[in-house]
């Protein structure tokens, strides 16, 4: 049995309560290094709620969360993060330079003010997402898929070895789609781990290598083949969602 | 003269505060502070036997925590939404304070007028005397003191306000704690209270702080900038409000506010960027530009038709295009200025400029 210490995220036995209800209840998973993971399932199955918990954002009830053998709150500089295109005000008087250099602040401590190394490194993570002429840009004069690629550039300006990413596909045009994909494939070359929340069953098998299906409690957990079968996603969505299963089917048919 | 030296430095540094307070979106919290550190300022009385400026600072600033923990306790229920929570707590902490002056402390010199409107007309009778010189009104040092504080705050930790104001969850994750920060600006902003309440009182705090920030915000979009824009607004305000109160014989806090608000007012409609005016005017030139588009794209559809002279007829475009008279008018009068379409016998005609300009608006 492998240890948890090869693994960059490895979950235990995790539970976050709203109110009375459990969010998500009793989640153990080990996120293998260098994959892609698509975390999938149906609205309120606890899927942001456990990328959030797993990053300290939400108290957790219960579990033990470790990145790379320790305890997160020790691991915080390897972690980068995504969050919500619609988590913030991007009527915030900042450019886009300014966002992507907030990626990183977490080297540089309290207290002191980001320089030209910081600045230089976020221009060129502008440019890996195709936005080196929108540096000066107002952030409000964004297009949505522009905002996120900002997000995605100051996510790599945190240089860090884990991604956690919510949803960075929802509202996004096919240039920033694209631009999104080649930018995991090159994190994943680059032996990073992301773990994204992803809503469309339709691109997860292109996108995703392994997978985890949840719905409160973790369903099923693997390489995406494997895992993303009918079974699974009838027991992740519950028969009615009859949907997923039918475009399951089609999926079965277009790999067959 | 140093009634408004004192009115700038109150000015600046509830400015300063403020323009954190709007970009979080928590005015109302500031309201909620000035009059929930009533109780904490009667506490440092009892505490201190007396007016003392130091117990009255500690038991305010506690007394704002405690405000403020309070808030977010009940927001966290999730029962009583932010601005709700703000609306329960601070009555209930400003009637404490009424209770515990009319109960403990009747015959003491704490008056309504004094809470709600402060008494900057004074500042000159209550001086700093070491030994027997006079070092000028003690308010020079208190409110220098808060601008001091405020400036040092925003300017140490302006990469942390800024990130945790932005995205409180990426600051989290990036190991600033945004609790620390938020609690950290809300003990300035209680502290910065004491010190402008006894000037200005306890209600007119409040627009000093939101007030000539709300202004900056409308003028600029840099963060810097807005920063010292607000402090810019808030001085003026003070040197012009003063001015103002001497004219009219007024109350010089209320000139103060009223001199910002003016200020806010006219960036509401001025300002370059957001402003109503500049916002009205933008939609009118979007509004004559696709008039102007679909003027040219129609006469160009027609152009060498048999029915073209009957198209182009003045009152048959306001028809097919579906134009009040007075807006087609308006078009062509435009196009014409522009040297797009010229009108011949009541017909437009396209020049050779305005049919370069259609063609390439059908290309698109």
């Amino acid at each position: 049995m492998t240890t948890s210490t090869s693994f960059p995220l490895a979950v235990h036995d995790l539970t976050v309560v709203y109110r009375d209800k459990p969010a998500i209840q009793d989640v153990d998973v080990n996120i293998p290094a260098g994959k892609l993971t698509a975390i999938i399932g149906p609205n309120g199955a606890g899927k942001s709620t456990f990328l959030k918990a797993v990053l300290d954002l939400l108290p957790r009830v219960a579990g033990t969360v470790e990145v790379f053998g320790k305890p997160y709150r020790q691991q915080r500089q390897l972690v980068g993060y995504v969050p919500q295109r619609a988590s913030v005000d991007w009527d915030f008087p900042t450019t886009a330079l300014d966002v992507v250099t907030m990626g990183t602040y977490g080297k540089l401590g309290w207290v002191k003010r980001p320089g030209k190394a910081e600045h230089d490194l976020a221009r060129q993570c502008l440019e890996q997402v195709g936005m080196a002429d929108f540096s000066s840009r107002q952030i409000s004069q964004l297009s949505g898929g522009q905002q996120q690629r900002v997000f995605l550039a100051r996510a790599l300006a945190q240089d860090a070895e884990v991604y956690f990413m919510d949803e960075p596909f929802v509202g996004v045009d096919a240039l920033t789609e694209r631009a999104i994909i080649t930018l995991l494939q090159d994190l994943r070359q680059r032996g990073k781990t992301v773990v994204c929340v992803h809503h469309d069953l339709d691109s997860a098998p292109e996108y995703f290598d392994w997978v985890m299906l949840l719905n409160v409690r973790l369903i099923a957990a693997g390489p995406f083949d494997s895992t993303f079968t009918a079974g699974n996603l009838r027991k992740t969505y519950g028969g009615a969602m009859k949907a997923a299963i039918d475009h399951f089917a089609h999926f079965e048919q277009s790999k067959g | 003269m140093e009634i408004v030296i004192t009115g700038i430095l109150i000015s600046v540094a509830c400015a300063l505060l403020g323009t954190f307070l709007i970009l979080r979106k928590m005015a109302m919290m500031s309201d909620a502070i000035s009059h929930a550190i009533l109780p904490g300022l009667v506490a440092g009385y009892f505490f201190a036997k007396g007016p003392d400026l130091f117990a009255g600072f500690l038991g305010a600033l506690v007394a704002a925590l405690v405000t403020v923990t309070l808030v977010e306790a009940l927001k966290n229920t999730q029962r009583v939404g932010g601005e709700s929570a703000i609306g329960i707590v601070f009555p209930a902490m400003f009637a404490l304070g009424t209770f515990l002056v009319a109960r403990f402390f009747e015959n003491v010199h704490l008056d309504t007028d004094a809470v709600l409107f402060g008494n900057i007309e004074f500042v000159a009778f209550d001086r700093l005397f070491i030994g027997d010189v006079d070092f000028g009104p003690q308010s020079y040092y208190v409110a220098g003191a808060l601008c001091l504080i405020n400036l040092l705050f925003i300017t140490v930790f302006y990469k942390e306000l800024k990130l945790a104001t932005f995205d409180a969850g990426l600051a989290a994750t990036l190991g600033f704690s945004p609790f620390f920060i938020h609690y950290a600006l809300m003990a300035l902003v209680s502290v910065t209270s004491v010190g402008a309440f006894t000037s200005v009182g306890a209600v007119l705090v409040v627009a000093l702080m939101i007030v000539p920030a709300a202004a900056a915000y409308l003028l600029t979009d840099k963060l810097p900038m807005m920063i010292g824009l607000a402090a810019g607004i808030g001085a003026l305000s003070a040197v012009l409000g003063y001015g103002l109160a001497l004219a009219i014989d007024s109350s010089v806090a209320g000139a103060i506010v009223s001199v910002a608000g003016a200020f806010f007012f006219a960036a509401m409609l001025f300002s370059p960027s957001h402003g109503l005016i500049a916002k009205a005017r933008r939609i009118e030139r979007q509004r004559v530009q696709i008039g102007l588009e679909a003027l040219l794209v129609h006469l160009l559809n027609h152009e060498g038709e048999e029915g073209e002279a009957h198209e182009s007829e003045m009152l048959h475009l306001s028809s097919e295009l579906r134009w009040l008279p007075q807006f087609a008018q308006q078009i062509v009068g435009v196009a014409a200025n522009r040297g797009l379409v010229m009108q011949l016998h009541g017909h437009l005609i396209l020049t050779d400029n305005g049919r370069r300009q259609g063609q390439q608006l059908m290309v698109h």
